[in-house]
């Protein structure tokens, strides 16, 4: 009975350390950004690994200039980290160990800049705006923008909480057509899906979706979009462990070969 | 001096550390809760809807859960067929199963281009909602309820066979009340795992306020700009999972005694 407190404590604090040996042990295994300096030296001296925090829309392209930048400057790796903007930035603002991070959006890239976790002013290096994208054949005869209120045709737009939502609500508020939605995901790949798998008759997407989805929907007119513009944003990281590769892959995006691909991809210019 | 029973020291140990495993994210999570403006950040249109909603498609689902699970459950552990093992390996599916491949196999059989040709209309309404929860869920009654009949044996039933009574009978009267404590628990497992619900639910359920939107893809859009709503949200979930999982203890444990007295006064009378 008299052992008993002092058991406990030695039971708690034996779990208490056996829990930080396991924190300790994962976090060595979660910080990818550690640059390796083995790596060969290039001529202009970018090396090492430099890691890019890409909005999701950005996957297929800044895959793409990572091979081109990497083919470019032999010795530096460029690994990537896509997810959702504003999940980038509550990462970034725990502290998360990146070089560079390209938003989908101004309003992002503000709550990091407010945050202090990026460097420098950053630079707008693409534009991309709405698009109507409806499954093969339009089975819904959709022609433009005024029919998607019709609630006869299933319209799947992005919450307004998301970016891509944030925007339709602009279209419709200068548009000046109210749209009755079945679905308002919360991601810009779940209107697609809902469109591509024929569920939805049309969903409100970004033309790189459209692009980037090729034969699987097709595309109706939509002047209205071109009022409402999504800029993209890239800044250098503060606290970027290699600064120096940020920096050359900020340029690269946005020079003549990050143009080329982005527009390939139906990024605007900015 | 009495003699030592119970277990090596080293295992309470490793069971404190599992034990906080869980408990620590969770009290972690309680501490950055907005308490100031938590009831505001609950009670918020979207928030009630959602939470109503989950409530509503959890109950509906698990209800499906006991309909279609206690037969199941019944034939896999009593009736003896060629290929029973596959059966069982299949309807377990959903468990490992990745909710949004879930989603995706519910879009390919119920889904406008699906296999049943989109006879069965119901994209982006509240049965889809509950189609994708008891998909889910459906393993959860029937692998526990198979356990508790296996265990439960056959004596008992086969006296009320020899007894005369019909097989329904025998069901109604010894089966099912033998294995009550495991019904409840099942449906409880059940109605959590379908409260959890969220990636068959946003594959093919699709997203919308009162309609499709459950707590779990509320916190999720909330996460977005929010975080603070979301965080609220989350503490509700678990709150309710938490009274969930306390009422049917409660439950199960009102309805143990009866069985065990049974039972030993069984063993009684044949010793």
């Amino acid at each position: 009975m008299k052992a008993r407190p002092r058991r406990f404590a030695r039971l708690a604090s034996a779990g208490v350390s056996a829990i930080a040996v396991v924190a300790l042990a994962l976090s060595g295994c979660s910080s990818p950004a550690a640059s390796t300096p083995s790596a060969p030296r290039s001529s202009d001296g970018v090396t090492g690994t430099i890691t890019v925090f890409a909005a999701a829309s950005l996957t297929k392209t800044f895959t793409e200039l990572g091979t081109r930048f990497e083919a470019a400057h032999p010795g530096a790796k460029v690994t990537f980290s896509f997810a959702g903007s504003s999940d980038l930035v509550s990462q970034l603002t725990a502290g998360a160990p990146a070089d560079v991070f390209a938003s989908a959006d101004q309003a992002n890239m503000t709550k990091a800049v407010d945050a202090k976790v990026t460097s420098g002013s950053p630079v707008d290096f693409a534009t991309n705006v709405l698009a109507i994208a409806v499954p093969p054949g339009n089975p819904a005869h959709v022609t433009g923008f005024a029919d998607l209120a019709s609630p006869s045709v299933k319209t799947v737009v992005c919450a307004p909480q998301v970016p891509c939502g944030a925007a339709t609500a602009k279209v419709e508020k200068s548009a000046g057509v109210t749209l009755t939605p079945v679905s308002q995901e919360s991601s810009v790949t779940d209107v697609l899906g809902k469109v591509t798998s024929g569920e939805a008759d049309a969903g409100i997407v970004y033309a790189t979706d459209v692009k980037g989805a090729g034969s699987a929907v097709e595309s109706v007119p939509f002047p209205e979009a071109a009022k409402t513009v999504n800029v993209y944003p890239i800044s250098v990281v503060a606290q970027a462990p290699n600064a120096a590769g940020a920096r050359a892959f900020v340029a690269y995006v946005t020079g003549a070969a990050g143009r080329a691909v982005l527009a390939a991809a139906g990024f605007g210019a900015p | 001096m009495s003699i030592r029973l119970g277990v090596p020291r080293w295992i309470v140990m490793v069971a404190a550390v599992g034990g906080l495993f869980i408990v620590l994210p969770l009290i972690a999570m309680a501490a950055r809760v907005d308490w100031p403006d938590f009831i505001p950040l609950i009670t918020s249109p979207s928030s009630v809807d959602a939470l109503l909603l989950s409530l509503r498609t959890s109950l509906l689902a698990t209800a499906a859960c006991l309909v279609l699970g206690v037969p199941m459950a019944i034939v896999l552990a009593r009736v003896p067929f060629t290929g029973s093992r596959v059966v069982r390996a299949v309807v377990l599916l959903p468990l490992v199963l990745p909710p949004v491949v879930g989603g995706l196999a519910l879009l390919a059989l119920y889904g406008r281009r699906g296999l049943l040709g989109g006879a069965l209309d119901v994209a982006f309404s509240t049965p889809a909602v509950v189609i994708a929860q008891t998909f889910v869920a459906l393993p959860f009654l029937v692998l526990s309820l198979e356990g508790a009949l296996r265990s439960a044996g056959e004596r008992y039933e086969a006296v009320a066979a020899t007894l005369g009574a019909r097989p329904s009978t025998v069901l109604f009267r010894v089966t099912l009340p033998l294995v009550l404590p495991a019904i409840v628990s099942g449906s409880i497992l059940s109605f959590a795992r379908a409260l959890g619900e969220f990636g068959a639910t946003l594959t093919f359920a699709g997203s919308l306020q009162g309609v499709t939107r459950t707590l779990p893809l509320e916190i999720y859009l909330q996460r977005e700009n929010d975080p603070d709503a979301a965080v609220a949200l989350s503490l509700v979930l678990v709150a309710v999972a938490i009274a969930v999982v306390a009422v049917a203890h409660g439950a199960g444990e009102g309805l143990r005694p009866r069985r065990v007295s049974a039972d030993a006064d069984v063993r009684a009378r044949a010793a």
